[in-house]
């Protein structure tokens, strides 16, 4: 017993030993990657951040924004994004806190989900001057990081008119603008297309 | 046309894995037969003090996987307690007690079940000198079991299964590290996040303003899905896209789950002498694989409820990049893999869609299965399908030359109850015991009805499993299920390890048996189909009645 109890104390002791040795080398192992980061790729590593022309950090290529105002209406002037669950609440009706990320984890038979599908189907259709079958799945759904920086070519497709009607351009112009900012499959079956909200709403602006 | 690209999709995962099938497996092999240890594992060794040429017993070996483990939980609760005193805290306060307990618990045993929110709980030393490096040693002490039970079928007469100091040191050290390094710089080239900068305000295209949480992604990204861990960087895991930020991320992060389990079954047949050995395991692991893929898919695509039918495809809780079948795809290895990485919600799922990824958990997680645990759960499915094969044509069961006898079954028998008692016993008190009932139906839910029930079978299936996703939407920061869920996290990890390491020590100990034109073939379609069939059989029977009265009575009424 007495034997057993060494043993035992022996292994606690070799253990904890090994815990504190791993620890060092995965900490040097985080700050070498920083390092590389840093020296190889330092926009990407630092978060893809990207600037208006004044050089002002507006957000990230990567994480989405809301295109609405405080009370989370639409602005007619933006390309809109999907709904999201980020940070939600009463003091941000329109979601995407980059510091909060999450879904709405709802399931597909709860009332309140349903009820906001059939909502957001009918506004979007109403403000696009389209038929509600013609509004895709993802405009009217919450992303799974709430943070989705893109929309689908589809729903792109339906808010052409509009933008290119607020902004006073002419609806081939915002068609190239999309375009630039669709990245399609890889190798032609990889992932989805999607248009990228942020980019292109950015480079809208960019224009004026 | 969902079809064509999910066909495209498991086409190309399938080719990439048989192209490193060989060199990964070969190279594993080496590492863990080679008799030379590298510099600066003599220097490790010193340290920690360990003969690494002195081979263990099996109960030596068991007393170094629980010792290290144990010392393991302490350094990673203590660390979580003081962590506002650390360097790069983001300002959190120090965890609260239960909420640490289950946190490290939940890294310790690979299981990465978070009930935290890591974007409002955890500052960047707890993520990269805590988490990150149990992601590490964690992945490391399962395939170290695994490769004990396999070198008891493999040797004969020895008292000994190998050093499980080294075991730990050599995987993390030529494994699991290099390919850490080299995937963390393409990762970063792909756009994954590495930085320290905290939380950078902005103001945003529309005027607006927002705050974007940064931190060193990357490097424990990468690490979370090569270990089989799972556990998020961020709230929405691989959802967030400094996590996963386009379609070559995702693939990668899919590639890396994968890699290592399928591989070592070809370790595991150079080891035993005949690599069939090992295609009849993968296929076996394969075949589980395509079926749920496909179910999955078929249930987001063609779904008759309320959401899917209304919008034409099931896409709450889905990032528009990756779509219904590369969110099929990751949620399919991740559950199949003990991953439990999201790039897609679950508990947002069809109720069927859903169910998939919980029956890919039931089954025991062997499609592949975790980083060694899909091996070792795998082969102990293996024993129990000689037996039931053996009983049928009345002949004494053998696999890989080792006689399987009374006490061999019983370890198998005992290890194949833990989860299904782990999770039936911790759903049925969560709904049975009054303040349990009362903390999960007040807090926890966040759905109502079967979608609730759900929740909390899902909780302990993926608990009890190690897998660690979730049902995102169950509040589990509560006293009740922060102590069951860390509780059931340990049990289905260290009960069956403890029965694994026994097991390898009985074969080890066993002569080898010569082969006989009567001795039951285990490299041949014919053994696939019974293993694929026992695995099934024997978690369908358990767990039938828990999915009747969740995702089946959901996705069934009209």
């Amino acid at each position: 017993m007495k034997n057993a109890m060494a043993l035992n104390m022996r292994s606690y002791w070799a253990g904890l030993k090994t815990v504190l040795v791993f620890t060092v080398v995965v900490i040097v192992y985080t700050f070498a990657m920083f390092g590389i980061g840093q020296l190889g790729m330092p926009d990407k590593a630092n978060g893809s951040l990207i600037t208006d022309r004044s050089g002002q950090v507006v957000g990230s290529s990567l994480i989405g924004q809301s295109f609405t105002d405080s009370k989370g209406e639409a602005l007619p002037r933006y390309f809109q994004a999907r709904p999201s669950a980020a940070g939600v609440g009463d003091d941000n009706p329109s979601g995407y806190d980059a510091s909060a990320s999450s879904g709405t984890n709802l399931g597909h038979r709860d009332e309140g989900l349903i009820k906001d599908v059939r909502t957001r189907r009918a506004d979007i259709a109403k403000r696009e001057g389209v038929d509600v079958k013609d509004v895709p799945a993802d405009a009217v759904t919450a992303s799974s990081s709430g943070l989705d920086p893109d929309i689908s070519p589809e729903y792109a497709a339906i808010q052409v008119r509009r933008v290119a009607r607020e902004r006073g351009l002419s609806q081939e112009k915002v068609e190239q603008l999309v375009k630039d900012n669709t990245t399609g499959r890889g190798l032609g079956f990889i992932g989805e297309p999607v248009v990228n909200v942020v980019t292109l709403n950015k480079a809208l602006d960019d224009l004026s | 046309m969902v079809y064509l690209y999910a066909v495209l999709a498991f086409a190309l995962i399938a080719s990439i894995l048989a192209v490193m099938y060989k060199p990964l497996g070969d190279y594993m092999y080496g590492v863990f037969t080679s008799k030379d240890d590298l510099f600066f594992e003599r220097w490790i060794y010193r340290i920690i003090g360990v003969a690494s040429d002195k081979e263990q017993t099996w109960k030596a070996y068991l007393r170094g996987v629980l010792g290290f483990s144990l010392m393991s939980v302490l350094v990673l609760y203590l660390l979580q307690r003081v962590q506002h005193w650390l360097p790069f805290s983001l300002g959190f306060p120090n965890v609260e007690g239960p909420l640490a307990f289950n946190t490290a618990a939940s890294f310790v045993t690979n299981t990465n079940w978070q009930s935290y929110s890591p974007d409002v709980t955890l500052g960047y030393t707890v993520q990269f000198a805590g988490l990150a490096v149990q992601n590490f040693v964690s992945a490391a002490v399962g395939i170290a079991v695994a490769i004990a039970l396999v070198r008891g079928f493999a040797r004969r007469r020895s008292d000994t299964i190998g050093n499980f100091w080294v075991d730990l040191t050599r995987c993390t050290m030529r494994i699991l590290l290099p390919i850490s390094i080299v995937m963390a710089i393409i990762l970063m080239a792909l756009g994954v996040a590495q930085n320290f900068a905290g939380f950078v305000d902005v103001h945003t295209v529309a005027g607006g303003s927002q705050t974007i949480m940064q931190g060193p992604v990357a490097s424990q990204e990468v690490i979370k899905e090569l270990g089989t861990n799972g556990g998020g960087f961020f709230n929405a895991n691989s959802s967030h896209p400094y996590e996963n930020p386009n379609m070559w991320t995702n693939l990668i992060e899919i590639l890396l789950m994968l890699c290592i389990p399928v591989a070592l079954t070809r370790t595991f047949g150079r080891m035993v002498g005949n690599v069939r050995q090992g295609y009849a395991l993968l296929g076996a692991m394969t075949t589980l694989f395509a079926v749920g893929f496909l179910a999955v898919v078929t249930a987001e695509s063609f779904s008759n409820d309320p959401i899917t039918g209304l919008t034409g495809g099931s896409m709450e809780g889905k990032e528009d990049r990756f779509g219904i079948v590369w969110s099929g795809l990751f949620g399919t290895t991740s559950t199949g893999t003990s991953t439990g990485a999201v790039n897609s919600m679950h508990d947002s799922y069809t109720a069927l869609g859903g169910m998939v990824y919980m029956v890919n958990m039931m089954l025991g997680e062997v499609s592949p299965g975790g980083v060694g645990s899909g091996l070792y759960s795998i082969l102990v499915m293996a024993v129990v399908a000689v037996f039931i094969a053996g009983l049928m044509v009345g002949r004494t069961p053998e696999y890989l030359g080792k006689k399987i006898g009374p006490r061999e079954m019983k370890m198998a028998s005992l290890y194949f109850l833990v989860m299904p008692v782990t999770v039936v016993v911790g759903v049925a008190l969560s709904f049975a015991l009054p303040f349990a009932r009362q903390s999960v139906f007040d807090t926890s839910l966040a759905n109502s009805g079967n979608h609730g029930f759900s929740e909390v079978v899902y909780a302990f299936v993926s608990a009890a499993n190690n897998n660690g996703s979730a049902f995102a939407g169950l509040t589990a920061d509560t006293p009740w299920l922060d102590t069951a869920l860390g509780v059931a996290v340990l049990l289905g990890r260290f009960v069956p390890i403890v029965l694994v390491v026994a097991l390898a020590g009985s074969l080890a100990k066993q002569d080898v048996v010569p082969q006989t034109s009567g001795t039951m073939r285990t490299d041949n379609r014919l053994f696939v189909f019974l293993l694929v069939f026992v695995i099934f059989i024997i978690s369908a029977l358990t767990f039938f009645p828990t999915l009747a009265l969740g995702p089946l009575a959901e996705g069934l009424v009209a």
